[in-house]
C-alpha cells in the first residue's frame, strides 16, 4: 500500500504531474483507511483530491478475508452456519436461516408452519438490528450522537431475545435443518412482547430527531444519489436499491418461509440519495414490526418447532443417552454421514442489505463441492468510487455509512 | 403471463443454435449450458431481447472440476434474473483447464467487474478484456489461486477423517 502511494508509477501521480490549476494549487492524494474511526470497518480508499473535493477513488478490500468459501468446502453442513454468522454480523440470524433454507430446498424438507413463523420473527428482528445500526451510525457520522445511544439500548433488547432463543448474541449460529434446536421459551415471547411495546416509541422519537432536522437534511439530501438504472447495473439490491425507486424485494418476489402470509409494503425512495436510504430503512423497521406482530397473532397453536427429519435433525440430548436409535442418528449427523443428493441449488433471502444468495453445488459427499455466497455488500460497494466522485470528503463518509457496507460481508 | 422455460429455450436455440444446450429445470431454477466463447453474445441477447429481458446479473462465480476432461475443468456460472416476469436462470460455461480464458461481461453488466476479479483471484480464470484483473480479497503478493481443488485446506497427511473409517463412498446416493 505505502508503495502505491509513493510510487511515481501510480496513475494518480501522473494525473497530479500533468494537471496544475491556474492559481498554482495542486491536486493531492489522501489515504482514507484502512483503519479509520469514521469508516466503521476496514476499508481503504486512496482518494485523488482537489482541495476538499474528491476527483477519483480507488478502493482496496479484503482486509478481513477469511476464506469462508474454501473452509465451507471442507466442512459438513452443520459446521457452515457459524461461517454465515460472520458475514453480515449485524443480522446473523438472516444468514443462518438462509443457509438452513438452502439445505431444506436441497433435501426437500417441509418445515412446519409454526417454525416458519418463528423464523420470520427472528429474521425481522435481525433486519431491525441491522437498520438500527445503519441509521443510528449515520446519525453519528453527521454529528448526532444522542440518537445512536438512545436506540442502541434496543439492539441490546433484541440480543437478549436471541440469547433466550439460542444462547448467543452476536454470532448466533441459530437453528437446525428443519427448524430450531429448541422451542422458544415463554421468556422469549415475553421479551418480544415488551420489545414490541417499548421500541416503537423510541423509534418514533429517533425518527423525529432526524427526519425534519435541518442539519441532517443539509448533510444528506442530494448526497451520493444514484439513479435506478445505475443501481441495477451495479447489482444493487435491498434498501439501497429501493431508495432509488425500484420495489424489488425477495420477500415479495420469491416468498420463502411463509412471507406470503403477511401483509407488508415495500417502502421506496425517489432519488437514491443518502436521505432516501435513511428514510427507506426507517420505514422498513415499521414494516418489520408489523410483520412480527402479525406472525405472533397468526402463530399456529401447538409446539412444533422443527420438521420430523431424523436423518438431519439432531435428536434431543437425553434421547441420545437413553436410546440406541437416537445415538446412531446423533453420531451420523455429527460425523456428516447424512444422505445428500447431487444437485445445484440457489437460494436467495432478503438480508439487511439486499439479496443474500447461497449457491450450493453438492456431489453427494459430506461437504459442499462448491458453496458461493452472493454477498450484497460486495456487489454494491463497487459503485462507491463512482458515488463519491465530485463529493466532499465529509460526504464520502456519510455515503459509506448510508450504504451500510459491512466489512464481514464484503470480504467473506 | 409468465415467461415459460420452453419460450426461453426456443428463443435461444433460434438465435444460437447448438451453442446453447442441455436445458433443464434444476429444482426451482431453469438452467442451461453455453459454449464459453459465446458468453457475451448470449448474455447480451438475454438482456436486450424484448421478450426475455434478463437484465439483472445476480451472481457470477467459478467452479473447479479437476476430474473432468481437459476442456471442461473450470466452469463459470452466471445467475440472471428477470424482475419483470420474476424469472431466474442459471447459465454454465465450461472452460479449458490449462488455459482458463473467457470474455468479460463488464460491458453488459457493470457489477460483473468485481465478481470477475474475485473469480480470477480465486481460480486464475482469465477474463479477456477486464480492465483491472488484480488481487481482490487475497493479498497482492500471492502467486496461487487458492480455491482450486489442488490446494488442500487441511494437512494433506491427515488420515483420521478418511472415508474408509466411515464405510463411505464418494457418492452415497
Amino acid at each position: 500500500m505505502s508503495e502505491l502511494l509513493l510510487s511515481p508509477e501510480h496513475r494518480y501521480a501522473k494525473i497530479i504531474e500533468t494537471s496544475r490549476n491556474e492559481d498554482g494549487s495542486e491536486l493531492s492524494i489522501l489515504n482514507l483507511g484502512p483503519t479509520h474511526p469514521a469508516t466503521h470497518g476496514i476499508f481503504q480508499n486512496i482518494l485523488l483530491m482537489d482541495g476538499e473535493r474528491i476527483l477519483e477513488a480507488e478502493p482496496t478490500i479484503g482486509y478481513i478475508h477469511r476464506a469462508f468459501e474454501k473452509i465451507a468446502e471442507n466442512r459438513p453442513f452443520y459446521q457452515i452456519t457459524p461461517l454465515t454468522d460472520r458475514m453480515n454480523y449485524c443480522s446473523s440470524p438472516i444468514n443462518n436461516m438462509g443457509w438452513w433454507m438452502t439445505l431444506e430446498k436441497l433435501l426437500d424438507i417441509e418445515v412446519p408452519k409454526r417454525a416458519q413463523y418463528l423464523r420470520v420473527i427472528v429474521m425481522e428482528l435481525a433486519r431491525i438490528t441491522d437498520h438500527i445500526i445503519c441509521n443510528s451510525i449515520l446519525g453519528v457520522d453527521t454529528g448526532a450522537y444522542t440518537g445512536f445511544l438512545y436506540v442502541f439500548q434496543f439492539r441490546e433488547k433484541i440480543y437478549e431475545i436471541y440469547e433466550e432463543i439460542c444462547g448467543a448474541r452476536l454470532t448466533t449460529n441459530m437453528g437446525r435443518i428443519g427448524g430450531f434446536e429448541r422451542d422458544w421459551s415463554p421468556k422469549a415471547f415475553q421479551l418480544l412482547e415488551t420489545f414490541l411495546v417499548e421500541f416503537p416509541v423510541c423509534w418514533r422519537e429517533f425518527q423525529n430527531l432526524f427526519e425534519r432536522n435541518r442539519i441532517f437534511i443539509d448533510r444528506t439530501v442530494n448526497v451520493g444519489p444514484i439513479t435506478a438504472e445505475m443501481a441495477m447495473d451495479y447489482g444493487f439490491t435491498g434498501p439501497n436499491l429501493r431508495a432509488a425507486g425500484v420495489d424489488y424485494d425477495v420477500r415479495k418476489s420469491q416468498p420463502y418461509s411463509s412471507y406470503e402470509d403477511f401483509e407488508f409494503s415495500i417502502p421506496v425512495g425517489k432519488s437514491g440519495d443518502t436521505y432516501d436510504r435513511f428514510c427507506v430503512r426507517n420505514e422498513e423497521v415499521w414494516q418489520s414490526l408489523s410483520i412480527i406482530r402479525q406472525a405472533l397473532d397468526k402463530m399456529p397453536a401447538g409446539n412444533d418447532y422443527h420438521a420430523d427429519v431424523p436423518d438431519y435433525y439432531l435428536p434431543p440430548k437425553e434421547d441420545v443417552y437413553n436410546s440406541m436409535e437416537s445415538l446412531i442418528y446423533h453420531f451420523k449427523i455429527v460425523m456428516g454421514e447424512v444422505p445428500v443428493p447431487v444437485a445445484e441449488i440457489y437460494h436467495p433471502v432478503e438480508g439487511g442489505n439486499g439479496e443474500v444468495g447461497f449457491y450450493l453445488v453438492t456431489d453427494g459427499s459430506r461437504t459442499p463441492y462448491r458453496l458461493h455466497f452472493r454477498r450484497p455488500c460486495f456487489i454494491y460497494y463497487q459503485a462507491y468510487p463512482e458515488m463519491i466522485k465530485g463529493a466532499m470528503l465529509s460526504d464520502a463518509i456519510v455515503i459509506l455509512s448510508s450504504l451500510n457496507v459491512i466489512a464481514g460481508e464484503l470480504d467473506a | 403471463m409468465a415467461l415459460e422455460n420452453i419460450e426461453i429455450q426456443e428463443k435461444l436455440q433460434e438465435t444460437f443454435g447448438s451453442d446453447v444446450f442441455d436445458f433443464k429445470q434444476e429444482k426451482d431454477i431453469f438452467s442451461f449450458e453455453i459454449n464459453a466463447d459465446k458468453n457475451t453474445s448470449v448474455i447480451l441477447f438475454l438482456k436486450n431481447s424484448p421478450e426475455l429481458r434478463f437484465h439483472f446479473l445476480t451472481d457470477l462465480c467459478g467452479i473447479h472440476y479437476p476430474d473432468n476432461e481437459e476442456n471442461r475443468q473450470f466452469a463459470i456460472v452466471y445467475h440472471l434474473h428477470n424482475w419483470y416476469e420474476n424469472k431466474r436462470i442459471k447459465i454454465k460455461a465450461y472452460i479449458n483447464g490449462t488455459n482458463p480464458d473467457i470474455k468479460t461481461t463488464i460491458n453488459i453488466h457493470k457489477c460483473a467487474n468485481w465478481m470477475e476479479r474475485e473469480t480470477w483471484d480465486f481460480y486464475g480464470i482469465n477474463f479477456a478484456g477486464h480492465p483491472q484483473l488484480k488481487r481482490m480479497l487475497n493479498m497482492d503478493e500471492m502467486i496461487s489461486h487458492p480455491m482450486r481443488k489442488e490446494f488442500p485446506m487441511e494437512d494433506s497427511g491427515r488420515t483420521d477423517k478418511d472415508d474408509r473409517f466411515f464405510g463411505r463412498t464418494m457418492s452415497n446416493n
